[in-house]
């Protein structure tokens, strides 16, 4: 089949194949531009926080009426009474696993600094998130140590929450370890915290461990955690709770009871006070997901939108052509030929949408990466939205087309 | 004759309901969609403070002695002691400070537990300055201000957590275990964003939905409010860590807002001047090592830390943009719809209907589907705003339609309307009779 008679029949429809052909361009632009953002959602909400999130749970409480942290005495008498919390947890027969820990990932809660090679620097900092707790931390978090040790009990000290301790022994992330020592191992080096002249040594290394941040700024140190055996006293505190498998539920509830049963003078928040980590990553990602939520609702709207379009534009054409088609049908045309006919059409006007399309889309993206920040979309989301669009633009046709094949060659000789 | 082609229109409408509710529909969801996120935009990128934003205005210099980063900017607070010379200076109109902690409130003479919950220490300038109204009592004065008065003005909302919305002034609140006495009661304020505490903006911009919360529930002078509450302020950022943390007056840490009121564009040009000369003055004394120094107005200072979240950008684009595809699906289909009575309307202009005529026919059916799909798209723009105020968001309880939002939308349906039904319509009267007269 040649596709002159289809260019030739096209012209005389100017304004219907160009709002059509607009269409499938803007839809394609907007299409790919979604499912591109949907796919930097998804990736992020997807990372790795390096931990074991299955039977976690973190629980945050204040003391009323607690002494001073700034003092020697307020802090001991908080350190005795965190203990005593934890001890108490550690007892119950669901729980697993307790540490005293300051934050946890995805809590977006975060202790930052800036750690360097040289004592007393000024400048050249590593941003790095701190997280302070006792020797359990890394076992209850379930991450998992590349090189050296873990902390032991006699590594594990305490001090007031704004007094400033020695901290000589320190775990950090296999990313931190490699941007503070990029030739070599860092195990066993010396660093220097938020430009102090004490010493600290890295004694073991974590594969992975995410920083409670979720914020853009973070993301340059989303992976560079530093655990620092210390645990920090407060009028507040936090423990992070491994259940035994299965009795997660049971253990949040008992955990309640356990701490109010140890001391009464405190507030658990209702909401926020006991959270399992599931909670605590639906609420650091609910932006995200909701976003890429509203962008798959708009791909599919769109999308069904434009195969309507096609649907309803290629059926007024069948029905203006009826004649025609008779009449070609009766000079031998085949059903199939017709058939054929309006699906080459279809996709000469997919095509020539297609082309603005991907012209538009990568206009739309560009504006993205100026206004929002946004990445580069790879060329595959083109591929991708090109092919998708063609194959719609094919079977939105198929059902008006095969209406137009199945006209009978007598339709020919009759008056319309 | 417009209620004959009023009847045709319906007629013809009737006779493709299939086609007729696509072409509904789509305009209803695009409008639906672009009305929603344009509400929203709406809401989240007004002028708090109509009529007066243009003479308030945030002052900044630049106390940050670390020198490890370039200063492109001045911090975005103030460290106390530049904070309390430029406002004990008196240069502007009016001139107030700010600072925000939390504090634990208890109401001596109510049964409730102690509550947590966010303070302002502020100046008396505070409430003439921002037009806050009052329910019950007023702010104190400048006077109470200067000695430390244990005085407070509290929010509408918390009054009624405490109070029960009785007037409350002269009644006692515990803060930080300090007996202070109500001087007023707001009434409901909900300035949006919260223009006066916003800080550090473009650090985080996904996030800056948070702007849009509520405001502070106790106020009180700064002076009381660092007496009570010292120890438990959070600074902005610290260049030189305090001795004891929390502890903020004398350290190297950016903790207090300066808003001033400068009525005048003189004014501005000579307090302009006067933050530089405070600056020089302060390196010459070896205090500060930058020389800069920022005086935004408000909605300067609202842009510069991008309050309006990026996502919600994003989105007022693409419902746009989806308008369009919506207009293009209509406008198609219309057009090949009018095409098709070709026969039709040749024969009408053959009985001596004129262009005019035949175009006013097509436009009102064309008209008809904009009316219908813009009754849609204001009862679907109606459903987007709940599902708004059902998001985790800070400004989700701010999400209805005003009047003007109400008046944009029908704007919008009449608009896309005959946007929709011009082209078509417009492409059907030029049919020419004789050519399709032949075909009949």
């Amino acid at each position: 089949m040649t596709v002159h008679p289809i260019i030739a029949a096209l012209r005389r429809h100017k304004a219907g194949v160009i709002l059509i052909g607009l269409q499938i361009a803007l839809t394609l632009a907007i299409v790919c531009n979604a499912v591109f953002i949907i796919g930097q959602r998804i990736s992020r909400v997807d990372r790795p926080t390096g931990i074991n999130e299955s039977n976690l749970f973190l629980v945050t409480q204040q003391y009323v009426g607690a002494p001073s942290s700034d003092t020697k005495a307020g802090a001991d008498k908080l350190d005795t009474m965190e203990l005593e919390d934890a001890a108490a947890l550690r007892q119950l027969p669901s729980v697993a696993k307790v540490s005293v820990i300051s934050s946890m990932p995805l809590l977006n809660s975060a202790w930052n600094g800036g750690m360097s090679t040289k004592p007393q620097a000024k400048s050249g900092f590593k941003m790095t998130t701190y997280y302070f707790g006792d020797q359990n931390m890394l076992s209850t978090l379930g991450a998992q140590l590349v090189a050296g040790r873990d902390f032991n009990a006699g590594d594990v000290q305490h001090a007031g929450f704004r007094t400033d301790a020695k901290r000589p022994v320190v775990i950090v992330t296999q990313s931190l370890a490699h941007k503070l020592f990029p030739n070599g191992s860092a195990l066993g080096k010396t660093v220097y915290m938020d430009g102090s002249g004490s010493p600290s040594t890295i004694i073991g290394i974590v594969k992975r461990l995410q920083t409670p941040s979720t914020s853009d700024w973070a993301s340059s140190f989303a992976y560079d955690s530093t655990l620092i055996p210390t645990r920090k006293d407060a009028f507040f505190s936090r423990y992070l709770v491994r259940a035994k498998p299965g009795q997660m539920k049971a253990a949040m509830a008992a955990a309640h009871d356990a701490l109010f049963k140890v001391n009464p003078m405190r507030v658990i928040d209702d909401d926020m006070g006991i959270r399992s980590f599931a909670s605590i990553r639906a609420e650091a990602y609910k932006q995200d997901v909701s976003m890429a939520i509203l962008m798959g609702a708009v791909c599919i709207i769109l999308l069904a939108l434009t195969a309507a379009g096609i649907v309803g534009l290629t059926s007024f054409w069948v029905g203006q052509r009826t004649k025609q088609i008779g009449v070609r049908r009766a000079l031998g045309a085949r059903g199939i030929d017709i058939l054929r006919y309006f699906q080459l059409e279809n996709l000469f006007i997919a095509g020539m949408g297609v082309v603005v399309g991907l012209l538009l889309a990568i206009g739309v993206n560009q504006w993205l990466v100026q206004h929002f920040e946004m990445d580069r979309m790879p060329l595959g989301y083109l591929f991708v939205g090109v092919l998708v669009v063609l194959v719609l633009g094919q079977l939105a046709v198929f059902v008006p087309a095969r209406r137009a094949s199945r006209v009978p060659p007598v339709t020919a000789t009759r008056s319309v | 004759m417009f209620k004959y082609y009023l009847q045709l229109a319906v007629h013809s409408l009737k006779r493709y309901p299939v086609l007729t509710g696509l072409m509904v529909l789509a305009i209803a969801v695009g409008i639906g969609a672009s009305m929603t996120t344009l509400t929203v935009m709406h809401l989240l990128s007004g002028n708090p403070m109509p009529g007066k934003s243009g003479k308030l205005f945030y002052a900044q210099v630049d106390a940050d002695t670390d020198n490890s980063y370039p200063h492109k900017d001045p911090l975005d607070m103030l460290d106390y002691r530049s904070a309390m010379d430029l406002w004990s200076a008196h240069k502007a109109d009016r001139q107030t400070l700010i600072i925000d902690s939390s504090v634990k409130v208890v109401a001596p003479d109510s049964q409730l537990p102690p509550l947590m919950r966010t303070m302002l220490s502020t100046t008396s300038d505070f409430f003439p300055m921002f037009d806050v109204p009052f329910q019950y009592g007023q702010a104190w004065t400048a006077e109470q201000g200067q000695r430390h008065a244990r005085v407070a003005v509290i929010s509408a909302a918390l009054n009624r957590k405490l109070f029960g919305g009785a007037n409350s002034v002269g009644r006692t609140l515990r803060i930080r275990g300090a007996d202070v006495r109500i001087v007023g009661v707001l009434a409901q304020w909900r300035p949006s964003p919260v223009f006066y505490k916003v800080v550090g903006g473009r650090f985080g911009a996904a996030t800056n939905g948070r702007f849009y919360g509520d405001t502070e529930d106790v106020m009180m002078p700064v002076g009381t409010g660092i007496d009570l509450n010292d120890g438990h302020f959070e600074p902005f950022t610290c260049w030189d860590l305090p001795e004891h943390a929390g502890h903020l007056t004398h350290a190297g840490c950016a903790w207090v807002g300066l808003w001033v009121q400068l009525d005048s564009p003189a004014k501005v040009t000579a307090y302009h001047e006067f933050l530089t000369h405070y600056a020089q003055q302060q390196k010459q004394l070896g205090r500060f090592t930058h020389t800069d120094v920022r005086l935004r107005d408000l909605m300067q200072w609202l842009t510069f830390n991008q309050v309006v979240p990026p996502d919600v950008k994003l989105q007022t684009s693409l419902a746009f943009a989806f308008l369009l595809i919506c207009l293009f699906n209509t406008v198609g289909l219309l057009l090949a719809k009018f095409l098709r009575r070709s026969g039709e309307i040749g024969l009408r202009r053959a009985l001596g209907a004129t262009r005019a005529s035949v175009f006013a026919q097509c436009l009102v059916e064309a008209g008809l589907v904009g009316v219908l799909g813009g009754i849609g798209g204001w009862v679907l723009t109606l459903v987007g705003l709940w599902a708004v105020r059902q998001q985790p968001v800070a400004y989700a309880n701010l999400a209805h339609m005003d009047l003007s939002m109400f008046a944009l939308t029908f704007l919008l349906s009449v608009l896309v309307a005959v946007l929709a039904g011009a082209l078509p319509a417009a492409r059907a009267s030029r049919t020419a009779p004789a050519l399709h007269l032949k075909t009949l």
